[in-house]
């Protein structure tokens, strides 16, 4: 018979209809799967009792994939066929790669798509691809130990994940026929798993340092609900490098190079690894590895040496720790909880540096490795309705701002950094010339005012605009985030209904030395961009006014006298001249004085044309 | 006749109760529902009322409610593993007829 859980009280379901969920942490070296079963949130162990599946995916030829362990001893032996880490090319563009190559042992296919392809023996296979096996192999495991089919589930993401890598996550789930609840970041998942959502308020810190990632965030605990202040990280710092420091160490040590042997390299990577691991509990640890050939090293390696090894990457997160807080708006002290996240914490260097950064000690007694798991199984079993009493509300924020083109090449924030999401924001924008009849839409991320300095994530166009004035169409930009943070933007032309949509799913993203490159720019520039987006808004106002007397002139130019029209003429050489220059209030002054001389005209050309409208009618009509 | 439980699942019920923080016992049911006419339920027990009946096995307090007693008397309740599979498991001699899930029974 079907085995039973126990439930809170009155929430048994009825046969057959148990909402089995699950959250899965799908991290760049492991991954783990857990649920909630009679109340109690915990990983789940595969057929050997292992809870922890290395996210590693062996393509020994089209039928015979292997995933975890299996896949892990053709590491050394079939490198090119042995995928480890893609998390770290998930939504990568074949150009992103270019940084991270030297890292990646594996053969890419050059073509003409965005996604790279990686040669093996199964083929060209994407990361998306890759991913989807480990999530299979999870699902399989969850359905077996649950005893039926998942509605749905849970899977955490770095909080620095772009729309770009949080797509291709998703995609991945899809392919692996998972039901994706919704993505959670890692850090509010492992706030969810210590349970400080039960404390009553207070600010926490997440340090995340797991195998490929570092992530740093900012929590506020408000009256149950969890708002992320601010995150900060890299992407491409972790434990891994840990080990390329004690491998590189190996090389210098036996007066080596790194060479192309992926074979050797391997084996030193391994063997750094299990140095790494011994000590932290061990004050020294003995290395012993086969170089190439029948050369053997030998050696030793002290805690000292290793913490010497790894302090600058250490520092660096120490670095992200307190410019997070900075961007925060909190100060150190009052950061009440730190909790641990990855199995580089474990490292008792980085425990020591995190408290004495923060003057106190971290939150350490769940596993480092499976917290996130467990965090992300809570939500699910609370998404999947199996707890419907307590309800929590997960609110994450926009690491980069979000806006579009306007005339001059400037950028209209839209949705502000930071902004909590899910969120919706609409700004009304219209046409800048008579009878335009088509508007482009170009998205961007960003904080700078110019579009060069900003990142464009998409363009569409709005047609079917009916000819207008200049101004008189009301068009509302939309533009929506969802709470995994994908962006959906929609302009609808109000008067006519036309609508045209775009939905984000940028082919390549932005690391997060990029997004901090962009923020260091978009300070280091403030000054500048505020008098750029002065004259350059002047140089458009003088555009329109400028054709709005074009437009003037050409339909009414027999309402104006001679000395006028010379009047105009000169202001009119003035304002050009102006116009080609850099001082805004100069621009600013030359429109003042051509609308002066000009508003005689206008005059009389608004009261011909209500006279035209009136022409044969009672002026009672119009009352 | 009363309701008892094997040692693995008074250990098991025992932690769950620890880990969950709160709770008298584990209230045992009979819900008239599912392919075979009845389906079984167990759920974390926050109080007793006045009607219910209580016994105590291995330290856990089982609470059944007196209609679900009627079809539950001489129930054992047992924890069991199928494959990485694992849960509570009735053993009741009332049960004259399960469907093939094994999620309901008639008695």
């Amino acid at each position: 018979m079907a085995l039973l859980q126990i439930s809170e009280p009155g929430q048994s379901t009825p046969p057959h209809e148990h909402k089995l969920a699950a959250g899965i942490d799908l991290g760049t070296t492991n991954s783990l799967v857990a649920t909630v079963r009679s109340g109690v949130a915990d990983t789940l162990a595969d057929e050997n009792g292992e809870h922890i599946l290395p996210s590693v995916v062996h393509f020994a030829d089209k039928d015979e994939i292997l995933v975890g362990t299996p896949a892990l001893s053709h590491a050394t032996t079939d490198p090119l066929n042995t995928i480890a880490s893609v998390k770290r090319i998930m939504g990568r563009s074949v150009k992103d790669l270019a940084t991270l190559e030297g890292y990646l042992p594996y053969k890419f296919i050059d073509n003409e798509s965005h996604v790279p392809r990686i040669d093996t023996a199964a083929g060209a296979i994407t990361s998306v691809e890759v991913s989807s096996e480990i999530l299979k192999s999870l699902r399989e495991r969850a359905e077996a130990s649950l005893g039926g089919e998942l509605i749905g589930v849970v899977i955490t993401v770095p909080a620095y994940f772009d729309d770009a890598q949080r797509q291709a996550t998703k995609d991945a789930a899809t392919l692996a026929g998972l039901n994706v609840f919704r993505l959670l970041n890692e850090p509010t998942a492992a706030a969810v798993a210590y349970g400080l959502d039960q404390q009553a308020e207070g600010i926490t810190a997440i340090y995340d340092l797991g195998g490929g990632t570092f992530d740093i965030s900012i929590l506020k605990l408000t009256k149950g609900v969890f708002e992320v202040l601010s995150t900060g990280g890299d992407t491409a710092l972790g434990g891994d490098d840990f080990d390329r420091e004690i491998a590189s160490w190996i090389l210098n040590q036996a007066k080596l190079k790194a060479t192309n042997d992926h074979q050797m390299m391997r084996r030193i990577m391994k063997e750094a690894r299990r140095a790494k691991e011994a000590l932290t509990a061990a004050e020294a640890v003995d290395i012993n590895v086969v170089l190439n050939g029948d050369r053997h090293f030998e050696s030793t390696l002290s805690r000292h040496q290793f913490e010497q090894l790894i302090e600058t990457h250490i520092n660096k997160t120490i670095v992200w720790c307190r410019k997070t807080i900075r961007d925060a708006g909190v100060e150190v002290r009052e950061v009440q909880n730190i909790v641990m996240v990855g199995g580089s914490t474990r490292t008792p260097y980085v425990r020591e540096k995190v408290a004495d950064f923060f003057g106190k000690q971290p939150l350490t007694n769940i596993d480092p490795d499976k917290v996130v798991a467990i965090g992300a199984a809570q939500q699910a079993n609370k998404l999947a309705g199996n707890n419907p009493e307590e309800d929590m509300l997960l609110l994450d924020v926009l690491p980069l701002s979000l806006g579009i083109e306007t005339m001059g090449e400037l950028v209209e924030k839209i949705v502000d950094r930071n902004t909590v999401i899910p969120v919706t924001r609409a700004q009304k924008f219209t046409t800048f010339k008579d009878g335009q009849t088509a508007m482009r839409i170009h998205v961007l991320q960003g904080e700078r005012e110019k579009v060069a300095d900003c990142r464009s994530l998409a363009t569409f166009d709005l047609t079917g605009i009916p000819a207008m004035v200049a101004g008189a169409a009301h068009i509302l930009v939309t533009f929506q985030v969802d709470a995994d943070g994908l962006l959906s933007v929609s302009a609808e032309e109000q008067n006519s209904g036309v609508r045209a949509s775009v939905e984000v799913k940028p082919s390549y993203g932005l690391s997060d030395s990029e997004i901090e490159t962009m923020l260091k720019a978009s300070f280091q520039h403030a000054e500048e961009d505020v008098h750029t987006r002065a004259l350059i808004e002047q140089q458009v106002e003088a555009d329109r006014v400028l054709e709005a007397l074009r437009s003037a002139l050409a339909k009414d130019g027999s309402l104006i006298t001679k000395e006028e029209f010379a009047k105009i003429e000169q202001a009119k050489s003035i304002l050009l001249s102006a116009r080609q220059g850099n001082d805004g209030e100069k621009i600013k002054q030359a429109i003042k004085s051509l609308e002066n001389e000009s508003e005689a005209f206008i005059a009389r050309r608004m009261n011909r044309s209500v006279q035209q409208v009136m022409k044969g009618h009672k002026v009672e009509e119009f009352e | 006749m009363s309701i008892s439980l094997t040692d693995n699942a008074a250990t098991h019920v025992k932690s769950y109760l620890e880990k969950r923080g709160k709770g008298v016992g584990v209230r045992l049911g009979v819900k008239t529902t599912g392919c075979s006419g009845m389906a079984y339920t167990i759920e974390f027990a926050d109080q007793v009322e006045n009607e219910d009946q209580v016994f105590e096995d291995k330290g856990v307090k089982v609470i059944v409610d007196p209609k679900s007693m009627v079809y539950l008397s001489g129930t054992e309740l047992d924890f069991t593993r199928e494959g990485l599979n694992e849960g509570f498991k009735f053993s009741n001699p009332n049960e004259k007829d399960r469907c093939g899930c094994g999620e309901s029974f008639s008695v």
